[in-house]
């Protein structure tokens, strides 16, 4: 268990001439489940490899549990870590793999078996010991990796887009057992993704980044309804946020919030924004609805998720009266395209 | 188109002619393309082999060519001679020492080779010299090197203090006669050999090494493992297969090679650095007795074969792949 800070941590390469990260400030929480979001080449493979330790920092200071460990080789600092391509050693058998970092702590031969049979089977791969790498699916690759990771106790787990190399419908059952996996032992985890289900799903907080900046750092829920910046309300949700331009301003609106006016409660407030249809997708019950909004600013293509809860017919080619409750509307400055203030409309 | 409407079949044309060009042939591109190779070494290799089978059979001399069969006798003259037996012995020590070191050389240029820094070309240029340079020019210059008289070698030892002093550690004498003296002889043949192959059991190595994905030595890393760790435990198991390429190659480059040995001892002193093959040359080509030289030479074939199917066979269940 330990907190993980970076303290204005730049990492530049190229003399200077790539930002991979630029002055970032994080800090995790005890035990806590900390989600890297970003689009790829955003810098957060970059700053997990400047928290083990395998790239040193250009500026700035990374402290596990209140000590500075900027200076340290990634062995001195208590961690493990899991890559996206797992890293076995293919020589080795599965045994071999996960009693390694023991080994190479100097721990006692029947100990280190005791311990890397407790990882195995707490990941479910105990009865493959005795394999090697190259005879196990990607699932159970994955899980050697953790089992690697584990052993050690480390105070800081981080994995580096772990469920990247799994097929789609692997990835979802790997994606619950590593959170469960991250309850049971409890350790403050670190986690880059791309993947913005991953992340909603996994992360205690989220951590979205961009061009080497931290744009916004909360739960799923806040990251997903007040978003800090354009560039987090396009980011994160499919389809992103709809903005329209209106003055100074960008009108913000979640596609799920964007329902024929008559599909909305009575009594709430609302913003009638009528759209002319182009286009309906139908995706797993949902009707998406793309058009063109007008009302609430400058006509702009917009899309509407319509649960599957919602009957009204509609049809493309034809203009519909569709509203969003006015506290659904987020606002945010077209030149900086920081979240401000509510506006009248 | 819907489920409902009719299939149409429509008629199999043929593609004229014309349009397959004799590019598009591969059964036929891959005889033209082999061809070069195939008949290089059926020139080279195959028709030298056949010959030097039939001599081995023969009484064939430089002075009388005709040929008569003769059976094993060849064969059992070279057995009956010690010089033979010397020789053979030579060539496993001359070979398994250099190839040791070779391959230990190899690696430790090879590590070299794959770091980068400053000025690496450099570095990179001056350890392929060796073997960029033709054999005898680089054997010539090495002749120099270990001359009995003007060696700097020795004259750089003299200038330490370690050599031409009544209490040095290396003898009072002026001079170590680096080529004269049987067993610096054999060992000045090995350190010339090594220095020549070196680099190409280095690039061989460095290939191997490149090809390790970064992630398993920054997994090492992360799991505390230092650096003699990553590298018996990494590093190295994972570029088995080509160290054993390397050391085949080192193996058969050094069984097969006589031109360090001639130019720089002639198998001398007293035959201590004669090998099979200078030995073979010697009584072949030399002395003129074709069929005795032709069966020297034959006693290495089966030998080499075995050991480059032994270790072939090692690397392919070494492979991790």
């Amino acid at each position: 268990m330990a907190v993980v800070e970076v303290r204005r941590l730049v990492k530049e390469y190229d003399g200077g001439k790539v930002r991979a990260v630029d002055e970032v400030d994080l800090a995790t929480e005890e035990g806590e489940y900390l989600v890297l979001l970003g689009p790829s080449g955003c810098g957060k493979t970059t700053l997990l490899r400047t928290i083990a330790g395998l790239e040193q920092p250009t500026a700035g200071e990374v402290l596990i549990d209140g000590h500075a460990v900027t200076g340290l080789p990634p062995r001195a600092r208590k961690i493990a870590m899991v890559f996206q391509s797992y890293a076995l050693y293919p020589h080795k058998t599965v045994l071999a793999n996960i009693v390694f970092p023991l080994r190479a702590a100097g721990m006692p031969r029947p100990d280190r078996e005791r311990k890397a049979r407790w990882a195995a089977e707490l990941l479910g791969i105990g009865h493959l010991l005795a394999r090697k790498p190259r005879q196990l699916s990607g699932g159970e690759r994955q899980r050697v990796a953790l089992a690697r990771a584990l052993v050690r106790e480390p105070h800081v787990f981080l994995l580096d887009e772990p469920l990247s190399n799994l097929d789609a419908k692997l990835r979802a059952s790997a994606r619950d057992e590593l959170k469960r996996f991250q309850q049971e032992v409890s350790t403050t985890t670190i986690y880059v993704t791309h993947d913005q289900v991953e992340a909603m799903g996994l992360g205690d907080r989220i951590a979205v980044l961009s061009n080497g900046k931290v744009h916004q750092i909360g739960k799923p829920a806040e990251v997903y309804d007040d978003p800090a910046d354009t560039f987090v309300a396009t980011f994160i949700g499919s389809p992103p946020m709809n903005l329209v331009a209106r003055d100074a301003h960008l009108v913000g609106f979640r596609p799920e919030h964007l329902l024929p006016a008559e599909a909305l409660p009575a009594g709430v407030e609302l913003e009638t924004v009528p759209l002319a249809v182009e286009r309906i997708e139908y995706l797993s019950g949902d009707r998406h609805v793309y058009g063109t909004a007008g009302g609430i600013g400058a006509a702009t293509r917009v899309v509407a998720r319509l649960p599957a809860t919602v009957a009204t017919p509609i049809s493309a080619g034809q203009t519909y009266d569709f509203a969003v409750a006015r506290d659904r509307l987020r606002f945010f400055a077209t030149d900086t395209g920081r979240r401000v203030e509510a506006v009248r409309l | 188109m819907t489920a409902t409407a009719t299939p149409r079949v429509r008629e199999v044309t043929e593609v004229p002619p014309g349009r397959r060009r004799f590019a598009d042939r591969d059964g036929a591109l891959a005889w033209l393309f082999l061809m070069p190779s195939v008949v290089y070494i059926l020139a080279l290799v195959g028709v030298p082999f056949v010959l030097a089978v039939g001599f081995a059979l023969s009484d064939v001399t430089a002075g009388d060519p005709s040929y008569d069969f003769v059976g094993l006798r060849n064969f059992e003259r070279i057995f009956d001679d010690p010089v033979f037996w010397q020789s053979l012995g030579n060539t496993f020590l001359f070979t398994s020492i250099s190839m040791l070191l070779i391959v230990v050389f190899g690696k430790i240029l090879a590590n070299i080779l794959v770091v980068d820094f400053r000025g690496k070309w450099v570095v990179r240029f001056l350890v392929l010299l060796p073997w960029t340079t033709p054999v005898t020019l680089g054997a010539v210059a090495w002749l120099w090197l270990l001359d009995s008289i003007f060696s700097p070698i020795d004259w750089l030892l003299r200038q330490l203090g370690l050599l031409g002093s009544p209490d040095a550690l290396l003898g009072p004498d002026s001079n170590m006669y680096w080529l004269g003296e049987p067993s610096l002889a054999m060992g000045s043949v090995i350190a010339v050999h090594v220095w020549r192959v070196t680099p190409l059991a280095a690039v061989i190595v460095m290939a191997g090494l490149v090809a390790i994905p970064r992630d398993l030595d920054e997994a090492a890393r992360v799991d505390g493992a230092g650096w003699w760790r990553r590298m018996f435990e990494v590093t190295i198991p994972m570029t088995l297969p080509v160290i054993a390429v390397a050391a085949l190659f080192g193996a058969i480059f050094t069984f097969t090679d006589m031109a360090v040995v001639d130019v720089l001892t002639n198998g001398g002193p007293n035959n201590a650095t004669q090998v099979l093959t200078s030995w073979a040359f010697f009584r072949g080509i030399d002395g003129g007795d074709v069929g005795q030289g032709a069966a020297v030479a034959l006693f290495l074939f089966p030998l080499l074969l075995a050991a480059a199917i032994a270790i072939l066979r090692a690397v392919r269940k070494m492979e991790v792949h």
